[in-house]
């Protein structure tokens, strides 16, 4: 088996991976990215209404600031987030859009004088001042107070990775294309690497690294309507859940995109919803205010797609030969803005439905979107368990997202967790923690071990079809672990998984074609995906609460008392039903913002008797520091910069600011 | 919440596969035919996933984002290189012939390796921003401004997906293996646009002022006719052309 050395293995060659891949190398070590496929055809292209980041130019967005970006995060994560990292992210995400602004990427721009909005489905008209002309603008999204996505039209996401893409190939990053990691090389708690097969010869390889970073995305694919790229089928998180050390937090917390669009799932953007779109359902009426008369259609994800299948289930959606959906309306916003800030959904309409949404209406209905939960991180994105590996983006749980994840603060998250573990890789690689250490004798048993699970697959003579069992897990997934869950549906789903793992491990093969292969790379990625599907699931089964986008039809209350915990799980026995579940609390004692109503949905909660007892702390400290700026009170209350790399502490810069 | 249901309208759809495995020393290539009823809505992506789960689990193919943006699923259809992922098969006859885009490595079947191309097309033009002091930028201070106009139509033109459509569809191309086709020429003429790249014409000529280049362009249209985003290819072309002549 080849063995390729490295100081810094990526794997994932979107944007949070090709982000720490820079930091690395200008730190002067060797790196490398790991692709499933060209790194500019990664899901973070995807994004398209905005990139989160408290500039504060442009009207909408006067008065921004990280104090209001970090609350809208805590508030949208309904208090599920590390309130620390959510700092962190907060304080970077202005920096992060600079950079990206001085490497290449095309931000639309703030105009000076008159211009139209539509703001509750009425024409405004406003004007933006001289002193911001040509600085970035942004737009309105869901579930916050102030319009902080900033944004390319409606493909931010393609051009911050073609930018990003560009950027790596001008450092000389190798991108290491169509391979994929099946295994990490771990041994006493420390990961070197790790086992990679070729998808174009389907060859094994080894990667043996100091730092190793997942950074693979989301998981989207275990169920069967979802608007994730197809390749979003979490290895990353799998094959580090398959370590048995590392572990995953939050794996229950999926996030439902209120318009995929229907019944495709194909994304089409908050930012019809932020520039002024409405939601109608079948008799053409706007129904969101009658739910929710503070936020609208702008409440936060699962709010709105809570309501909106709340909605269809009254009996008001709207009816079409294949079931159910609601209508997404941004006539009102006109041919000119749809043209040009809204391009690629009229593309999308235009391909895919044969809409033209200047004139008609978009049929959609909610549809699985994101996955907070993740690779388990502490806040420079290092493995707690399992030394030198280290998670970045949609793959890991630093735990900026809590239980539901804002509108932007994804793309945001990328590259600002980028900016951060690669720092920290760049660290432990200096470190001595961090000095390469392993015998060749280590490596090549992980190699006979994944060879030989890969022969057990095609020579095993099994009878099961890994494409059948994929359908049904993704089937299961969709209808019982969805937007509203319960004891019954859960048990269902957690023996259904049980089963069609048992399955799973009697796959058979129709094809034995050399190279690629296809169907072999079904087979083994079916087995790795069913556990990551079985930790949602059987983390969904036994947090009795509803937090965020884990709802429990049967306990409708968020529940501090017994609840501000974090789902930790974990696969020590490879060949268990079960993973094992583990929790870690979270402290509200040490919180800047102790838990409250969100500003939107539910206002019933249980409450932690430590919450008033923070919130007095609080005040005290507050009252001490009246003459103090804000940094100075937030400092008082929560330090967190210390947290960061020494460049990344500054203060943000911002029109208006006293110099 | 939505589960796709999938109802069957009636149509029999012949689809042929021009196959071949490269790893395989026994493949030689082959027209296969494949035969599926058609579904509402169907597209390429939706029926090459029904071949393959039902019929053929060999069958090779590229396609990620499945919504028309990634790039990742250009190949011939019916003699027209287009993305299979948005093409609906209710416009398309009852047979379907679908073949590898030309001019890219094979990879198997229909999947073939537009990333190492543009990898190498992206290093030979330096297609990134030149300028000095990148790394010792001051991301706390406020950006620099830009023309809000002036964004957008850099935006126009980095809206390019390297599907490889226009690679596929070129002349020259086909011609001259180190062409650089109209994706890299547009690049040239986004980085062009954009006043954060310090490059002047000289050196841009450098890159591009030969028949490798803006000059081996024979203008037969075939890259803006199959750009799957409708890039005005043709024109940043010409332009270029004039810019290019000019530069030296």
């Amino acid at each position: 088996m080849q063995i390729i050395h490295t100081d810094v293995l990526v794997i994932g060659g979107g944007l949070a991976g090709q982000r720490a891949a820079i930091g690395a190398k200008r730190r002067g070590h060797e790196v490398i990215v790991l692709s499933l496929v060209p790194a500019k055809r990664s899901h973070s292209a995807a994004a398209q209404g905005g990139m989160q980041a408290s500039l504060g130019n442009c009207l909408g967005g006067a008065g921004d600031n990280e104090d209001i970006h970090f609350a809208d995060t805590v508030r949208g994560s309904d208090w599920g987030a590390d309130q620390e990292v959510v700092r962190m992210f907060a304080h970077t995400a202005p920096k992060a859009i600079r950079e990206l602004a001085a490497w290449g990427v095309p931000w639309n721009r703030v105009a000076k004088g008159e211009r139209e909005i539509t703001v509750d489905a009425a024409k405004k008209t406003i004007c933006e001042p001289d002193a911001a002309h040509g600085l970035i603008t942004s737009r309105n999204f869901g579930g916050t107070e102030k319009w902080r996505a900033c944004y390319v039209s409606d493909g931010t996401g393609h051009a911050m990775l073609y930018t990003m893409s560009n950027q790596a190939i001008a450092a000389n990053i190798p991108v290491h294309e169509r391979m994929e990691a099946i295994a990490l090389i771990h041994a006493d708690g420390r990961c070197h690497g790790a086992i990679v097969r070729n998808l174009m010869t389907g060859e094994l390889l080894a990667y043996v690294a100091s730092a190793t970073c997942i950074a693979t995305g989301g998981f989207g694919r275990i169920y069967r309507v979802s608007t994730n790229a197809i390749i979003n089928e979490g290895m990353g998180a799998a094959i580090a859940l398959e370590t048995g050390v590392a572990t995953l937090g939050n794996m229950e917390a999926i996030q439902f995109h209120p318009t995929g669009i229907f019944p495709a799932g194909i994304l089409v953007t908050e930012g019809c919803r932020g520039d002024g779109g409405l939601l109608l359902d079948g008799k053409q009426h706007r129904f969101m205010p009658d739910y929710e008369p503070e936020k609208k259609e702008l409440a936060s994800r699962d709010v709105v797609s809570r309501r909106m299948e709340e909605h269809i289930t009254a009996g008001q959606g709207a009816k079409s030969r294949f079931g159910e959906h609601l209508w997404l309306d941004i006539r009102l916003l006109g041919a000119d803005h749809i043209n040009n800030n809204l391009r690629e959904v009229k593309e999308i309409c235009q391909y895919f439905l044969g809409v033209d949404p200047v004139r008609e209406l978009i049929p959609v209905r909610p549809a699985q979107h994101y996955s907070m939960g993740g690779v388990r991180t502490d806040a420079s994105g290092q493995s707690p368990t399992l030394q030198g590996l280290f998670a970045a983006g949609e793959a890991a749980c630093w735990d900026m997202h809590g239980f539901n994840r804002l509108g932007g603060n994804s793309v945001a998250e990328t590259v600002v967790a980028g900016m951060i573990v690669g720092e920290a890789m760049a660290d432990y690689c200096e470190s001595e923690a961090g000095a390469l250490n392993l015998s060749s004798a280590l490596v090549d048993e992980f190699g006979r071990r994944e060879r030989q699970r890969l022969a057990d697959i095609t020579d095993g003579g099994g009878r099961e079809s890994a494409f059948e069992l994929t359908r049904l897990m993704q089937e299961t997934m969709t209808a019982q672990v969805g937007i509203f869950r319960d004891q019954g549906r859960l048990e269902q789903a957690v023996a259904t998984l049980c089963e069609l793992q048992q399955r799973s491990r009697n796959i058979g093969l129709r094809s034995n074609a050399p190279g690629a292969n296809p169907e072999l790379v079904a087979a083994y990625r079916l087995q790795r995906m069913l556990k990551l599907a079985q930790c949602v699931a059987y983390g969904a089964l036994l947090r009795t609460e509803s937090r965020g986008a884990h709802y429990r039809a049967d306990f409708p209350r968020r529940d501090d008392l017994n609840w501000m915990r974090r789902t930790l799980a974990s696969w020590p026995e490879q060949d268990a039903e079960l993973p094992v579940l583990d929790y870690e609390a979270l402290d509200i004692m040490r919180m800047e913002l102790p838990p409250g109503w969100r500003g939107y949905g539910a206002r019933d909660y249980i409450e932690h008797p430590d919450t008033s007892a923070r919130q007095q702390q609080i005040d005290t400290v507050l009252s001490e520091l009246a003459d103090a700026d804000r940094h100075a009170r937030q400092e008082a209350l929560m330090p967190f910069r210390h947290l960061l790399p020494e460049h990344l502490r500054g203060n943000n810069q911002r029109l208006g600011d006293e110099s | 919440m939505n589960q796709i249901p999938v109802h069957q309208a009636g149509r029999t759809l012949r689809i042929q596969v021009l196959r071949h495995n490269p790893r395989d020393p026994a493949s030689v290539p082959q027209l296969q035919t494949f035969e599926l009823e058609e579904a509402d809505s169907m597209t390429l992506f939706i029926a090459l996933n029904e071949i393959r789960e039902r019929q053929d689990p060999s069958l090779q193919f590229d396609f990620v984002c499945r919504a028309g943006i990634c790039g990742s699923c250009g190949m011939i259809i019916n003699g027209r290189p287009g993305l299979a992922c948005r093409t609906l098969t209710r416009d398309l006859p009852d047979n379907i012939v679908l073949a590898p885009l030309p001019a890219f490595e094979l990879i198997g079947d229909l999947s073939v390796n537009t990333g190492k191309w543009m990898r190498g097309m992206s290093e030979r033009l330096e297609t990134w921003v030149h300028t000095q002091g990148l790394e010792q930028l001051d991301v706390d201070a406020i950006e620099e401004a830009m023309e809000p106009a002036l964004a957008e139509q850099i935006y126009e033109l980095e809206r390019c997906i390297e599907c490889g459509c226009c690679v596929a569809a070129c002349g020259t191309a086909r011609m001259r293996e180190d062409f650089v086709g109209a994706v890299g020429l547009n690049q040239i003429t986004r980085f062009r646009l954009d006043p954060r790249d310090e490059r002047t014409d000289a050196e841009f000529y450098e890159l591009v002022g030969d028949e490798s280049g803006v000059f081996g362009c024979m203008t037969l249209l075939g890259c803006e006719d199959m750009c799957p985003k409708d890039l005005p290819l043709a024109t940043q072309i010409a332009f270029l052309r004039r810019r290019m002549a000019a530069a030296v």
